[in-house]
């Protein structure tokens, strides 16, 4: 079996394009009030780049290669890391009203509300 | 089949990092879904790591001998770089989001130029396709790296004016051109033309250098207001930097995931650059930021302060009460003093709702995550278009350190900088209190025919000390009432 990868020119641009697409449409959903954990952890996404790191890293065989590689490697750990540590604290704070199921948390606190005026009167 | 095997694991692992990429950024458009898609993208992320290790069995001959140490070198540059970012990322200040978000951006652009780089230095591409990409990726990964960390440095208050020079623009292109031109050169070079002044290596540091001067060049001129099409801007040209550097290397997960990001930076770039009404071009090429205004015409009215227990005894008796919460909030640390507020107003049953407008703040959103860490539940935080129409309806608009983001000017006065970018309609309340530090003008330095309105007060004050003055007096009611 063969399990190498090859891609070259119009298979390599159908994959961006439709990753691209891919991404706008996903991204297009997401209400503004996530995009800053959006953006951090998209940030975290293409901290998929150590795997690239790693790739020139175990490759390398000169020093100059080694120390590039090292770096790369640094760096985009870090980009990881840093990435998700600040999505998962971020998306931890958003909490809502009460304990509600997810589809229903727009109309959670309205309904609590219409239900303790009723109540009241 | 047995000496494929990892190869096969490690086609299979960044497969599914691909896919739960996709899924984890998918969870995230929904506040309760969006914890998990982290976590499942996170899983994605180790998966492919771990994977990678499998390189070991199919290194070249060359790198045979080295292996040992370069194995050393990976465990340590790991655990080193994830371990530093996660602990900053663990303690960083929710104010310090986005200068962290451009460090941890700029490193991403960084390893992908270092891997271009090792490709280049090592003259590992295959035609002329291939070696075209890595440049490229070179190119926008070095300028994503330097351009970031000058964003970080501006945000972070380590450079604290925007620096230009005379003839910046014509600085920048030619710092461009000649980056391109020495791109063209290693294109030549390496393709079989003769060495042209300068030994391949060296032009390949030259490219380098010339790459990251433009990313300083670049970011250096542009304002503190235009920050969050900034940052959308570097988070954009990394993604697309991973993802030429993918296709160097055959690496479908980083292609897609490179890509990805691209388009979701691009789109965050163009809402924010929409939402301030201007092009991104227009952002990246002048210098709106805080530049000399033209004299606008006298506001006619004047200024009419009103006591902070007043106000907020005015909120305790209204019915619906919407906030506009500015970056200023967050400077002054007000934030949970605001829902501390909120919660005794909901209390007497006065309805209580957030307007955010989508640059309140220094990055998309963040205003949003500010209000999270205060404890706001996010079913009462709405976003301009949302909520613009409830204004009309409300008893009172709490206008707390935000400022250009209610200036009716961006409706009517065709001369104003703002002029046609979305506003938060607060002056259409019934009564509208603005909590400001002093008279100052907003931002963008121009003034807000707002404060001067029949039905707005200014408050006067830290936000802090006002929000206290507001919870002591809605407090005392309740206690002579009892």
């Amino acid at each position: 079996m063969d399990v190498s990868i090859t891609m070259t020119g119009f298979v390599a641009l159908y994959v961006f394009m439709l990753a691209a697409f891919a991404g706008w449409v996903i991204i297009g959903h997401v209400p503004a009030i996530l995009h800053t954990p959006l953006m951090s952890g998209s940030n975290f996404v293409h901290g998929i780049v150590v795997v690239g790191g790693l790739y020139a890293l175990l490759n390398a065989s000169t020093v100059q290669e080694q120390v590039i590689g090292f770096v790369a490697v640094l760096l985009g750990a870090g980009n990881a890391a840093g990435g998700f540590a600040v999505t998962q604290r971020m998306l931890a704070m958003f909490q809502t009203s009460e304990p509600a199921p997810a589809h229903a948390h727009s109309h959670a606190h309205t309904h609590a509300r219409v239900h303790h005026l009723k109540k009241k009167s | 089949m047995l000496a494929n095997l990892p190869q096969l694991i490690i086609g299979l692992a960044d497969l599914a990092a691909a896919f739960l990429f996709l899924y984890g950024l998918q969870r995230m458009s929904s506040p309760a879904t969006a914890p998990s898609g982290i976590l499942v993208a996170g899983f994605g992320m180790v998966a492919a790591v771990l994977a990678s290790f499998l390189y070991v069995f199919s290194v070249s001959a060359a790198a045979q001998p080295h292996l040992g140490v370069n194995i050393g070198l990976a465990l340590i540059a790991l655990v080193i770089g994830g371990g530093l970012a996660w602990l900053s990322g663990k303690r960083v200040a929710m104010t310090a989001m986005p200068q962290m978000v451009a460090l941890y951006n700029g490193m991403g652009g960084g390893a992908a130029g270092a891997i271009a780089a090792v490709e280049l230095f090592g003259n590992k591409t295959q035609g002329a396709t291939q070696l075209l990409v890595t440049l490229l990726g070179a190119l926008i990964g070095a300028v994503s790296l330097s351009g970031s960390l000058i964003a970080w440095a501006k945000l972070d208050g380590v450079i604290k004016k925007p620096v230009r020079i005379k003839g910046q623009q014509a600085v920048n292109a030619v710092a461009m051109i000649a980056a391109l031109a020495v791109g063209g050169v290693i294109l030549f070079v390496t393709l079989g033309g003769a060495p042209l002044l300068l030994a391949t290596p060296t032009w390949i540091y030259v490219f380098f250098g010339l790459a990251l001067l433009f990313g300083v060049l670049m970011t250096l001129p542009i304002g503190g207001a235009d920050m969050p099409v900034v940052i959308s801007i570097y988070n954009a040209l990394t993604g697309l930097a991973v993802g030429l550097e993918g296709f160097v290397l055959q690496n479908p997960a980083l292609m897609i995931a490179g890509m990805v990001v691209g388009a979701a930076g691009l789109l965050l770039t163009l809402l924010m650059a929409k939402a301030m009404n201007r092009s991104v071009a227009n952002v990246v090429f002048t210098n709106f930021g805080d530049a000399p205004k033209q004299v606008q015409g006298a506001i006619k009215g004047s200024l009419r302060p009103v006591e902070a227990s007043d106000a907020g005894i005015a909120m305790r008796y209204a019915s619906k009460v919407i906030i506009v919460p500015g970056y200023g909030l967050a400077a002054a640390q007000a934030q949970q003093k605001l829902y501390e507020f909120v919660k005794l107003l909901q209390a007497a049953r006065v309805e209580v709702k957030f307007a955010v407008h989508p640059v309140a703040g220094r990055m998309p959103g963040q205003m949003d995550v500010l209000l999270a860490e205060a404890g706001v539940p996010y079913d009462l935080i709405f976003q301009l278009e949302d909520i613009n129409d409830d204004f009309a309806a409300a008893d009172v608009a709490l206008v707390i350190g935000a400022n250009d983001v209610v200036n009716p000017a961006a409706r009517t006065e065709k001369t104003s900088p703002i002029f046609g970018m979305p506003i938060l309609n607060a002056d259409k309340a019934k009564q509208v209190y603005v909590v400001k530090r002093g008279e100052g003008k907003g931002y963008a330095g121009i003034q807000n025919a707002l404060f001067y309105g029949d039905n707005c007060n200014m408050v006067y004050g830290d936000a802090q000390a006002v929000l206290v003055k507001m919870i002591e007096a809605v407090r005392g009611l309740g206690a002579a009432a009892a």
